[in-house]
């Protein structure tokens, strides 16, 4: 039991605090090995995580770095710098506290390097920066603690992989340090602490008070959501008013896109001028600073934005959380949900707004998991080898080291502590030498073994070309875009997108219409054009698949004998859905055949998610080929995919035998744009493909090809290399989600419901609607390629050539 | 027939799917850009090791196309090797397989910016050469009947960009033939003001489909 001290007592009293339980729990516990916070924001979570530290250093004798503070953004650690002031001024405490990000000036990193703060606030990305330069022993001895925020958000991607790495080389650098990590609420809990200790240290959780259930509630109006799409322009004016009965509202939209799409038509309603924004993570810095600056200022009503805002900066008196689009997943829903309500113990107040009419049902079931505390969430793998590679290659930056010592190290880390050695030594000798069959680089190894057994850098020089491609963050090539003649860039487009372009070509970006003039040094130049609407949608994106849970949940609600939860026109709806055909069942595939506009049609309602079904409708139309049953493409969504095509499929059991699906998928997976995605992912952070030359990609040249080349060459010559390896095991779980569809198999158990129906059913109705339409074959894209070539040919007037 | 045949200041000329220009009435076939050793170049000079298997790539395409054409002549029209020392680093097997593709025929290597001296693999080497009425070079002059390389030029249509022949009345300029090269867009104005009319493209790939460039 550690009494608070007298000076932080006064403190407390002053301000007219009591200390939070969990702030004390903290405090009592500030000497185990690893501590796991999980609070609601508000609840003085940060400062339950500093407290020990503010303690110890207020006597004023620890020389050098004593707390390190992590945290996924940038804008958290300069947040936190400044809520940190207020005790340590007030209290009049000797500690220093400095922030380090991707935007300290070089001299002050330096600096800091000779002389660490008391305190330091950072990222994953700049802490395994730290760990890289030959001086980390020096910056690191000392150190006591390490703080990590928002853990939950780091946990579920690579960048919380590669921070633990860093933490096991701190922990040998700095033997007695302590980890505490601060957590929003998540499913399981126990998993996020695993992490977080050294393998096989216990972590214990702490759980702050939850506070009441939020107030929310889903937005029924009286229009009709559209039946399909996501930009629910429907729901403007309602949602302007509830913007007008609330002192400032979030609204949150699943992709930038939508966020744009939504923000370009809330300003043409908001004909009060309501002060609104727009937030995501492709406007340019500026941009972004301006309205968290207005944001803090109070000075706006509503601000229109994407995940960008998802973790726990304090914007002050946020009062309403709308969400538009399905939530796809409880967990996020309950975070983004908790941004409403600072207040400790007052109730958070959201808005669901469903973008259409199936969306009404994925709402009503996130409602009810909101209800029950019923979160979801994917268990993780074992710990990423990429980013494994990029840790050997940043501690081969620091100086010569011990491979069996790094290994031990390694396996502290609990994501990676049952790596076997073999694994290890795969990803070290790709580092050293490609890992390729054909030994090509002797005579340029990228880290050579010395005489005494320790391995470094063939060439120091390299240490600077790693270093700058620290980093698990999958940036697409984005080009930025600005006003012709203008300086400051508007923001970001993906490469892919703006290749799109021809002159003339309107889009919205920051909520302008922009059209595109030209593409200048590797820039897009635009024109203001206020008075067209925009043509297309600004970014690409990847859509989030719904999670297994609520997918269970939607398939419970369909087995119920009517729906009073649902609003009329939805309930009304499944009840034609059950009348002309059936609502699809948890352990059965429903497969309806209908003919439309000439072609006969196969809707399959398998429930396994946007990305499983995409998958599936690749692997039933590959087999449907052979089977000479010419279908000509198809379009999935989160529980259902539709085919079209020539023939009618008389029997659908064959195509979904497991053996049959598992076989093909193997012969599909090698060239799919998926696994080519995946891989420049891997290899980027593998180190394979430098994402940030020294002389960036400045005059356009042919100095870069394409990662696709690649990954072609090497599945050709050297198909078990370590990338490929690696490629293949994420594409399973992430893009491709195999795994899913597995589940769907066994869920499902080979019983298919097979209805021949003469028209189009309710339920896949909106399918019809649905976007991003892939046609089949590759024959099919080289038949249209021609034709277009054909077409352009002639218009030209040269057809006779 | 895949192929797609033209002429060009009176000499005929047929673009391959694969990147190969073939002269039918000279039986000589001319590739472009090759940058064989790359992979090796890149280790070299930043500690990067990309799949070291493009040479192997790159030569199995260029000995499917003699294969098929039986060229009495083949022309390398510059940058066959990123550099002077990955032609000198070529291993033994790949030394030996291009010396298999040399047996029997004429070989002329033209100097590019990348390989800017003589190799010590055979062949003719020369700053440049005519052929019918067409001169080859590596980088595009004013002059016309010219054939050349260097741009790596892309041509994109139907969403799709794919490496492409770009031809006028006066002049034709290959695509990159090596399997790492990337390509310089067909609207750039570097590629653009070599042209005094909108050239056509024919695209590489399964077949080589002819387009105009808008």
């Amino acid at each position: 039991m550690s009494a608070l001290p007298p000076i932080f007592e006064n403190w407390f009293a002053t301000r007219g605090w009591d200390i939070h339980p969990h702030q004390k729990a903290m405090l009592d516990r500030a000497s185990e090995p690893a501590l796991m916070l999980i609070a609601p924001t508000g609840g003085g979570k940060t400062l339950a995580g500093f407290l020990p530290s503010l303690i110890a250093l207020s006597e004023g004798n620890h020389a050098g770095l004593h707390t390190l503070y992590v945290s996924p953004l940038k804008a958290l650690a300069a947040d936190i710098k400044r809520n940190l002031r207020t005790p340590v001024d007030e209290m009049n405490l000797p500690i220093r506290i400095e922030d380090r990000t991707g935007d300290t000036t070089y001299t002050q990193k330096r600096r800091q390097r000779a002389d660490p703060p008391h305190i330091l606030l950072t990222t994953p990305e700049s802490l395994a920066l730290l760990t890289s330069y030959e001086d980390a022993p020096h910056i690191f001895k000392g150190l006591q603690r390490i703080i990590i925020d928002e853990i939950h958000a780091l946990a579920e991607s690579k960048r919380g992989d590669q921070l633990m790495l860093a933490l096991s080389r701190l922990q040998t650098l700095a033997p007695g340090l302590r980890r505490v990590g601060l957590s929003a609420t998540v499913e399981d809990p126990a998993a996020i602490a695993r992490e977080l200790a050294q393998h096989p240290d216990p972590c214990a959780i702490i759980n702050a008070d939850p506070g009441p259930d939020p107030d929310i509630a889903m937005l029924v109006t009286e229009e009709r959501p559209p039946w399909t799409g996501g930009g629910a322009k429907y729901a403007i004016p309602a949602v302007l008013d509830a913007v007008k009965k609330h002192k400032t509202t979030l609204i949150f939209h699943n992709t930038r896109a939508q966020a744009e799409i939504f923000f370009h038509n809330l300003w043409l309603a908001n004909t009060d001028d309501l002060p609104i924004g727009i937030h995501h993570g492709s406007l340019s810095r500026e941009q972004r600073e301006n309205v968290e600056a207005a944001m803090v200022a109070g000075d706006l009503r509503a601000i229109v934005c994407t995940g960008s805002l998802d973790l726990g900066i304090d914007w002050g008196d946020v009062d309403l959380v709308i969400q538009v689009g399905a939530p796809k997943n409880v967990k996020r829903l309950v975070q983004r949900i908790g941004r409403a309500n600072h207040r400790y113990n007052a109730p958070s107040k959201a808005l669901l707004v469903p973008a259409n009419r199936f969306e009404v049902v994925e709402c009503v079931a996130a409602l009810e998991a909101v209800k029950a505390h019923d979160l979801d969430g994917d268990p993780k793998g074992a710990g990423p080898r990429d980013v494994l590679c990029q840790h050997i290659l940043i501690t081969a930056c620091a100086g010569p080291f011990d491979a069996d010592q790094l290994y031990q190290e390694v396996t502290t880390v609990g994501a990676y502590h049952s790596l076997t050695r073999a694994d290890f030594d795969d990803c070290l000798d790709f580092c050293a030498t490609g890992g390729y069959a054909l030994r090509a680089y002797d005579k340029w190894k990228r880290l050579l073994q010395r005489p005494d057994g320790k391995w470094q850098l063939r060439d120091p020089r390299a240490a600077q070309r790693i270093r700058m491609n620290i980093g698990t963050i999958q940036d697409t090539d984005t080009l930025k875009v600005r006003l012709k003649g203008n300086f400051k860039p508007l923001g970001e487009v993906e490469e892919a997108f703006a290749a799109t372009l021809t002159q003339g070509d309107t889009f919205l970006i920051g909520g302008q219409v922009v059209r595109y003039e030209n593409l200048k040094d590797m820039t897009v130049e635009v024109s203001r054009r206020a008075d067209k609407t925009p043509k297309i949608a600004t970014f690409m994106g990847t859509k989030f698949a719904n999670s297994t849970q609520l997918s269970q949940r939607i398939l419970r609600m369909f087995d119920q004998p009517d729906w009073p939860a649902l609003p009329g026109h939805t309930a009304e709806w499944l009840g034609l859905q059950r009348k002309y055909s059936k609502l699809p069942e948890a352990n059965r595939i429903l497969v309806e055949s209908f003919p439309h506009e000439g072609r006969h049609h196969i809707c399959v309602y398998g429930f396994a998610g946007r990305n499983a079904m995409q998958t599936l409708g690749m692997l039933l139309t590959q087999r449907m080929e052979e089977l000479d049953l010419h279908p000509m493409g198809f379009v999935a969504s989160d529980y259902a995919t539709l085919i079209w095509g020539l023939d009618p499929v008389t029997d659908p059991v064959p195509l979904f035998k497991p053996d049959n699906i598992r076989a093909d998928f193997e012969t599909w997976l090698s060239g799919n744009a998926v696994m080519k995605k995946t891989f420049r992912g891997a290899a980027t952070i593998a180190g394979l493909i430098e994402r940030n030359l020294p002389q960036a990609r400045k005059s356009g040249r042919q100095a870069t090809f394409s990662s696709d080349i690649l990954y072609d060459t090497l599945s050709k010559y050297d198909p078990d290399h370590l990338m490929l390896r690696i490629t293949r095991e994420e594409a399973l779980r992430g893009l491709v989600d195999f795994g899913r569809i597995e589940e769907m198999l066994t869920r499902t158990a080979g019983r298919i419901d097979h209805l021949i129906l003469d028209r189009v059913t309710p339920l896949s109705l909106p399918m019809f609607l649905e976007r991003g339409r892939v046609a089949v074959a590759g024959a099919a894209q080289d038949r249209i390629l021609e034709e277009e070539a054909a077409r352009l040919m002639e218009q030209a007037g040269v057809a006779a050539l | 027939m895949n192929n797609f045949d033209f002429t060009l200041c009176g000499t005929r000329c047929s673009a391959l799917p694969s990147g190969a220009l073939w002269l039918p009435d000279y039986a000589t076939l001319c590739v472009s850009d090759l940058h064989l050793g790359k992979s090796e170049r890149i280790a070299r000079r930043s500690g990067v090791m990309l799949p070291p298997y493009e040479v192997q790539e790159t030569l199995g395409k260029l000995a499917r196309d003699i294969d098929s054409a039986a060229p009495a002549c083949i022309i390398c029209l510059g940058d066959s090797f990123d550099d002077l020392d990955a032609a000198t680093g070529l291993n033994d097997a790949m030394r030996l397989w291009l010396a298999r593709l040399q047996a029997g025929r004429k070989w002329v290597w033209i100097e590019g910016n990348h390989d800017p001296g003589p190799i010590d693999l055979g062949g003719t080497h020369l700053s440049e050469t005519v052929v019918g009425t067409l001169s080859f070079r590596h980088i595009a002059t004013t002059a016309s009947a010219e054939v050349s390389g260097h741009y790596h030029p892309k041509h994109r249509i139907a969403g799709r960009s794919r490496p492409a022949f770009l031809y006028d009345q006066e002049r034709l300029i290959l695509p990159a033939y090596g399997a790492y090269t990337g390509g310089l867009s067909s609207q750039a104005p570097d590629l653009r003001k070599l042209f005094r009319t909108s050239p056509m493209a024919v695209l590489t790939g399964r077949k080589a489909i002819p387009v105009p460039v808008a």
